[in-house]
């Protein structure tokens, strides 16, 4: 059997690393608000042939729109961020780009007040932490310890970070925006997170009848027993989402990167994270009462 | 369980044959002829039972509009917000249904003190003459013209005074065109209260200007010829058609009792939607054709069981989605998808078990053994996962929780799963398995 156990100091340093790596890219960069959470105005407009997204922007602010950014999401579709548009200045700017001598057909228009995203901030905040103390409590019930609830909060936690860290990068490199998908891909993460984390104990919950009290053998056990396990549930997972990532189309395409990043987290964290802080924990405890 | 397997395999069957039935598309073609499903129509004396087997797709899919306004309670003391706030919800809805949009859907949202009317119209583009149509106040009121008598020999001067007439008075409103000028007008008929307040203060004003008022502006200031006892009117004012129409209905659906404002619209074209179901669809049938062959590679008879179990998940699922009804959006799809996942974690975690015991059992016990205990585990975690799900769906409607659309479809959809995948996961695999045994047995 592989002392998975002796090995923590490098899990702590790769998760060490991952985590470290996004929160200095949260600080240097931050994480790019969408409109959803900003307030502003989201057009996306088709034209009938390819039109230079200066020309566009011109018209934009010919009407007098505030102009954040524009992009193409195919060669003639554009997507273009703006400040508060009103119903007539929606019209004018359509008219407006349809002078240029094209066809312009509006497939999306969202406008949002900038007091929306507070609130979405904060019942996302509230949804977090139902949903954590929900777990907290289910899990330190079903198996009998607080220790076991903690442990598996934390490496929810630890799952958490790794991919809001990420996403900062991601909307760094690649200007993937917080919205409101990004918040429910990382509610989802955090019961994958635990979803994988309870198939781990529940293996250390069934060999402890037979095998005796010595929580660092037992963790060892059920690292290894639930290997293969984690690896093929983490395979089907990577396959539907790279299915999803490469053709799934533009809208949904940081939600499924975020689950994607999320769930190989999880499936790392459970024994890694969430067994090694429960080891970890029995250790100094008992030392304590040696003391 | 008195059940044999093979009571438990027919059963199964039977119902996988009702959900595939329902699960299919209205009009499909195979091997060149085309098929139509048709919709239960069942009449049973006076019962009838009739039920349209279609997905409902939500506005991201299928097209339409959002918008999000935002009443303004100033002037409404804390005590009685609900009711106006109620109130305002019952007259978008009128308003709604009189302009003859297909199944819209109206929501209250209260938080931090912040009123809210959520209204979907799935199928609009245009939405600013929704917008007006919505947000007007609507409110009408008659107004008198007082003289006030001039101070010391100065001019008198008029002002308006407000009657006990108002647009709550209204029986009906419908559009007409003036004789006379051939413009559009809105002819109005009095409740019989309101004919009789209208008699009074004609005949009060005979010669006068009487100024009809909408949302603070005068739109029409007719002199009173005499008085009039019909209980009707006419407002004659400078409508194009459109606006004459919008007015109507305003003024059949009822004054908003507080004014509203759009803090948000969201609208997707129908276009957009029919890319975004197209795209999903491939991904999804291309996941699943990888993950299959994953499952037989992986576990040989065992995975060709686990993929004809995933194939009863995704019919039932989808039979489910038509009946309950459940409307399927962008983020409701990815949440299927990964119900998907967590259905086959089940499998995975059986027959992981499964190589395990098989060493120490017979074939048969040891599969036995591999559910029984495998299901501890899927059970505790299915549990947190449904823990998630019900934070994020806020069946209760909670105010301090989410109550948007897309985080709620991507939640019932993922819970939804998980009810299914114990059912497609456990129960029929366990059933197939048996039966497949015995067979093997047998021979």
């Amino acid at each position: 059997m592989i002392n998975w156990m002796k090995y923590r100091w490098l899990y702590l340093l790769i998760s060490g690393t991952v985590i470290l790596s996004g929160i200095f890219s949260l600080f240097k960069w931050g994480l790019q608000i969408g409109v959803e959470f900003k307030g502003g105005t989201l057009i996306e407009y088709r034209l009938n042939k390819y039109l230079a997204t200066d020309k566009i922007g011109q018209v934009v602010k010919q009407n007098g729109i505030e102009l954040v950014s524009i992009q193409k999401t195919a060669t003639n579709s554009d997507l273009l961020e703006l400040g508060q548009v009103s119903g007539t200045q929606r019209t004018n700017l359509k008219s407006g780009i349809e002078k240029l001598g094209v066809t312009v057909d509006e497939l999306r228009f969202e406008t949002i007040g900038p007091t929306v995203g507070p609130e979405l901030v904060k019942k996302t905040a509230y949804a977090m932490l139902i949903a954590c103390l929900g777990i907290l409590f289910w899990v330190a019930i079903q198996f009998k310890s607080f220790k076991f609830g903690v442990s598996a909060v934390l490496a929810m936690l630890h799952d958490s970070l790794v991919v809001i860290g990420t996403y900062s990068l991601f909307g760094h490199f690649f200007g993937a925006e917080v919205d409101l998908l990004f918040v429910t891909a990382l509610l989802t993460i955090l019961s994958f997170s635990v979803h994988d984390t309870i198939i781990v104990y529940d293996r250390i919950r069934e060999s402890k009848k037979n095998f005796g009290d010595s929580l660092y053998d037992l963790a060892n056990k059920a690292t290894s027993e639930t290997m293969v396990r984690s690896l093929n549930n983490t395979f089907v997972l990577v396959f539907m989402m790279v299915a999803l990532l490469l053709l799934g189309g533009e809208s949904i395409r940081w939600f499924v990167a975020t689950l994607l990043v999320g769930s190989i987290s999880g499936a790392y964290s459970s024994p890694f994270v969430a067994v090694s802080i429960l080891v970890t924990w029995d250790e100094l405890q008992k030392k304590f009462k040696k003391h | 369980m008195f059940w044999t397997p093979i009571k438990r395999f027919i059963l199964i069957i039977v119902l996988v044959i009702v959900a595939a039935y329902i699960s299919l598309p209205p009009e499909f073609s195979l091997f060149g002829r085309n098929f139509a499903r048709p919709d239960l129509n069942i009449k049973i004396g006076n019962f009838t039972l009739k039920r349209n087997f279609d997905l409902h797709l939500g506005l991201d899919l299928a097209g339409g509009s959002q918008l999000i306004f935002l009443a303004d309670m100033n002037k409404i003391p804390a005590d009685k917000q609900v009711t106006a706030l109620n109130g305002v919800k019952n007259i978008i809805e009128n308003r709604v249904n009189l302009f003859g949009i297909s199944e819209p859907t109206v929501q209250t949202s209260v938080f931090e003190g912040k009123s809210r009317v959520i209204v979907e119209l799935p199928g609009i583009n245009n939405t600013q003459q929704a917008v007006s149509l919505i947000g007007k106040t609507a409110q009408l009121v008659f107004e008198e013209v007082k003289e006030v008598p001039g101070v010391k020999g100065a001019t008198p001067s008029a002002t308006l005074a407000a009657t006990n007439l108002t647009g709550a008075d209204l029986q009906s409103a419908q559009v007409v065109f003036d004789s006379k000028t051939g413009k559009p007008a809105i002819s109005i008929q009095f409740t019989k209260d309101g004919g009789n307040k209208f008699a009074d203060i004609t005949g009060k004003n005979v010669g006068k200007q009487l100024p009809i008022i909408l949302d603070n502006q005068v739109i029409s200031a007719p002199v009173v010829q005499g008085q009039i006892t019909g209980g009707s009117a006419q407002i004659t004012g400078s409508f194009s058609i459109d606006e004459a129409k919008q007015l109507a209905i305003q003024l059949n659906a009822g004054a908003l009792p507080v004014p509203v404002n759009l803090i948000q619209e969201t609208t997707v074209g129908a276009t957009l939607g029919a890319a975004s179901v197209r795209q999903s669809v491939l991904a999804g049938i291309v996941g699943a054709v990888m993950v299959c062959l994953f499952m037989i590679l992986e576990y040989g008879g065992l995975g060709v069981i686990a993929d004809i179990g995933l194939f009863i998940f995704a019919v039932i699922t989808i039979a489910l989605y038509k009946l309950i009804p459940v409307t399927v959006t962008l983020p409701g799809i990815a949440g299927f998808m990964l119900s998907v996942g967590m259905a086959l974690d089940g499998n995975i975690l059986i027959f992981e078990r499964f190589k395990e015991e098989k060493p120490k059992h017979e074939y048969h016990q040891a599969l036995e053994i591999a559910f029984g205990r495998a299901w501890n585990s899927i059970r505790d975690a299915y549990a947190a996962t449904l823990i998630t799900c019900f934070v994020l769906a806020n069946p209760f409607d909670w105010g301090f929780l989410n109550t948007s659309g897309p985080i709620r479809g991507f939640a019932i959809t993922l819970g939804l799963g998980i009810f299914i995948s114990l059912f497609s996961g456990i129960f029929v695999s366990r059933n197939l398995l048996r039966v497949f045994i015995r067979e093997k047995k047998q021979k």
